[in-house]
């Protein structure tokens, strides 16, 4: 038997499949977290049935591809669960009257039931179930109330024969709304105020600054404290330190297995950051220097994803969105591209045209460097500080804006208008948030550690092998000539194809100057996603479109990099 | 008679209910779904000056409509709110 979860964006369906199956499926207070389906198992009278999370979709009539994939899952389920937000009936009714007219069984969940209290909602759930024909249960996903009575009742579910005109749909809706449901207006809580002030211009914008800072804060002091406790118990003063150590004597300090392993050694002494052995440097890099800062940026950024906060922030961004061709809901790709590339490729999906998931896409690729690189780059650049920072960011933020410009001028397709729900405010459920933190550090663990092991062991077989020295020589008419690096950075702009921490890393025995730092950072986040996103974006978007990404990608960075060599020599 | 505005022009604190959706059908069916159809009662929360989104409350739900589909929005005002 399969059974399928349908509802609106944004209602708790990936929360009550979470609580039905056991399985964990990513959750946030914004529209379009799910874009791929989950699928997961559970029992219904004894029996083992299939349980499908579908995308949220406000309609079956769907306008972007996440709803898409809804309206063409529903065919093939046997039973379907219509999850409904209890504190917006009406609006889920209207998705539930086009499930229901499907004449599959299908059972009603009155999700964020829990919420209908404070908010001054009524609704007697008896009349409803009359009026629909279909047994309805009251759930709060989330504390998990409701949810044993509703699988067993997903055991009885009835095809509905309530029958109405499709014209008329939204007088039905209303009219049902109106016998089923009492609201008795409250005074605004606190929490809602809040939500009021965050879109408005004024508060809106001290709102979001206050955010972003706080955020940027909490990253930095969070990374930061979990680096130095790597440092001490885990690497160079740690347990780790002390048995490569004996590795390293035992393999007397130098030859093919001992560099391969334990790498050069900086003073008779191995370096973690430089040494840039497979045991080493291989797993310093993104254990001890990428990974706190990545936990450190998803478990801020999950706050602001339950707490409801994201979609405000895209309605203030929107107007700055839109002049770069795409809008407010944008921002979601970005700010995760932020954590890691990869799931800022895929969430590119909750936009709703081809234009805009490939710009945003591209855009993300070229300017958002990841917290991968971005955390190497705090090491890299070290005692220059600030000034470096405001540079090389000012300059992929430009790049943005500049290329965005240019794209949205000459790109064909429609940039459709923001049109978005604006969720209430709602305190982040700890335990869930917890997972979400988990399973992505699991992820990143899972896709980040192999490829960078293999970008240590790849870059030492080249040089091994003489064949960075030939390549160097063979491009350094661009790398030396247009960017102003060392024949040497090569090596670094090879590695950045698979992982972009390693080939930050890589730069750091060269002792670049200041303008060669930042150059470097700057060329090695935009000519190339690393290959995990580039593999994601060949899916969503194509060959074709993707050798002309490369193509955009290659000429902003000659361009960029090239400017900012003119510019910073000159100042210098 | 009430008088008709885009939703653009509609002051702020204000409700108005919908009297026409001046788009295509993708922008009928995408506004139909949040719940914004004809007749229906909104009331405009704030907006975003230079052409940023408007939001409004519909029902029980909020709601931010670009700047472009809510020039496309005409309603009818019902007074403002005190």
């Amino acid at each position: 038997m399969r059974i399928l979860l349908v509802g609106n964006p944004n209602v708790g369906k990936s929360v009550l499949f979470n609580r039905l199956t056991g399985a964990n499926v990513l959750t946030s207070n914004y529209a379009g977290t799910t874009v791929e389906y989950a699928k997961g198992r559970m029992r219904v009278n004894g029996e083992p049935a299939e349980l499908i999370d579908a995308p949220g979709t406000y309609s079956l009539n769907p306008t972007s591809d996440a709803e898409e994939v809804a309206t063409r899952m529903i065919d093939d389920g046997d039973v379907l669960v219509a999850v409904m937000d209890a504190t917006n009936l009406e609006r889920s009714l209207n998705l539930g009257l086009q499930v229901l007219a499907r004449r599959k069984p299908t059972v009603l969940a009155l999700n964020l039931w829990d919420e209908t209290g404070h908010t001054g909602i009524e609704i007697d759930v008896r009349k409803l179930e009359e009026i629909l024909g279909v047994p309805c249960v009251p759930t709060t996903a989330i504390s998990g109330e409701g949810v044993k009575t509703l699988a067993e009742k997903i055991g009885s579910a009835k095809v509905s024969g309530l029958q109405f005109d499709e014209k008329d749909r939204w007088s039905e809706v209303g009219a049902i709304v109106e016998s089923v449901q009492k609201v008795t207006r409250k005074h605004p809580t606190f929490f809602e105020r809040l939500g009021d002030l965050s879109v408005q211009p004024v508060s809106g914008i001290l709102i979001a600054l206050v955010v972003l800072t706080a955020m940027f804060f909490v990253i930095r002091e969070v990374g930061e404290w979990i680096v130095g406790l790597g440092e001490t118990y885990v690497f160079d003063e740690g347990f780790w330190g002390a048995w490569m150590g004996r590795l390293s004597d035992a393999l007397g300090g130098t030859g093919f297995v001992h560099d391969l392993l334990i790498g050069r050694l900086v003073d008779g002494e191995i370096d973690f950051g430089e040494s840039f052995g497979v045991l080493t440097t291989g797993l310093a890099v993104p254990i001890g220097a990428v990974l706190p800062y990545v936990f450190a940026f998803y478990l801020v950024l999950s706050f602001l994803e339950d707490s409801g906060y994201l979609p405000r922030l895209a309605v203030l961004v929107d107007t700055l969105m839109h002049k770069i061709g795409l809008h407010g809901m944008s921002i979601v790709p970005m700010l995760l591209g932020i954590g890691c590339n990869v799931p800022g490729a895929l969430a590119t999906r909750i936009m709703e045209s081809k234009r805009q998931r490939f710009m945003s896409a591209v855009l993300m690729a070229i300017s958002i460097p990841c917290m991968a690189q971005t955390a190497m780059v705090v090491g890299l650049v070290g005692e220059h500080g600030p000034p470096a920072y405001t540079i090389i960011f000012g300059t992929l933020f430009l790049s943005m804006v500049i290329l965005g410009l240019i794209m949205n001028r000459f790109m064909k397709g429609e940039s459709p208008s923001l049109l978005i729900d604006i969720p209430p405010y709602r305190i982040p459920y700890i335990r869930g948030l917890l997972q979400k933190l988990a399973m992505r550090m699991k992820w990143f663990l899972k896709e980040a550690v192999p490829w960078v092991l293999f970008g240590v062991l790849l870059m030492n077989l080249l040089y091994t092998l003489g064949l960075i020295q030939f390549i160097g020589n063979w491009t350094e008419p661009v790398v030396k000539g247009i960017l102003g690096l060392p024949r040497d950075a090569v090596g670094a702009l090879i590695i950045g194809f698979l992982r972009k921490d390693v080939a930050v890393g890589m730069l750091k025995p060269l002792e670049l100057s200041f303008n060669q730092i930042v150059v470097a950072s700057v060329v090695l986040t935009m000519y190339f996603p690393c290959v995990a996103t580039f593999t994601v974006m060949l899916k969503e978007f194509g060959i074709v479109a993707m050798l002309k990404a490369t193509a955009i990608m290659v000429v902003t960075t000659l361009v960029f990099g090239g400017l900012l060599n003119l510019v910073l020599g000159l100042a210098h | 008679m009430d008088a008709t505005m885009t939703l653009v022009d509609l002051p702020s604190r204000s409700t108005a209910h919908v009297v026409e959706i001046q788009g295509g059908l993708g922008l009928t069916q995408r506004l139909g779904a949040m719940g914004i159809v004809i007749g229906k009662k909104l009331e405009k929360s704030s907006a975003i000056p230079m052409r940023g989104p408007v939001t409004v409350r519909v029902g029980n739900a909020t709601v931010s409509i670009g700047y472009q589909a809510a020039s496309r929005i005409i309603v009818a005002a019902e007074g403002a709110d005190p």
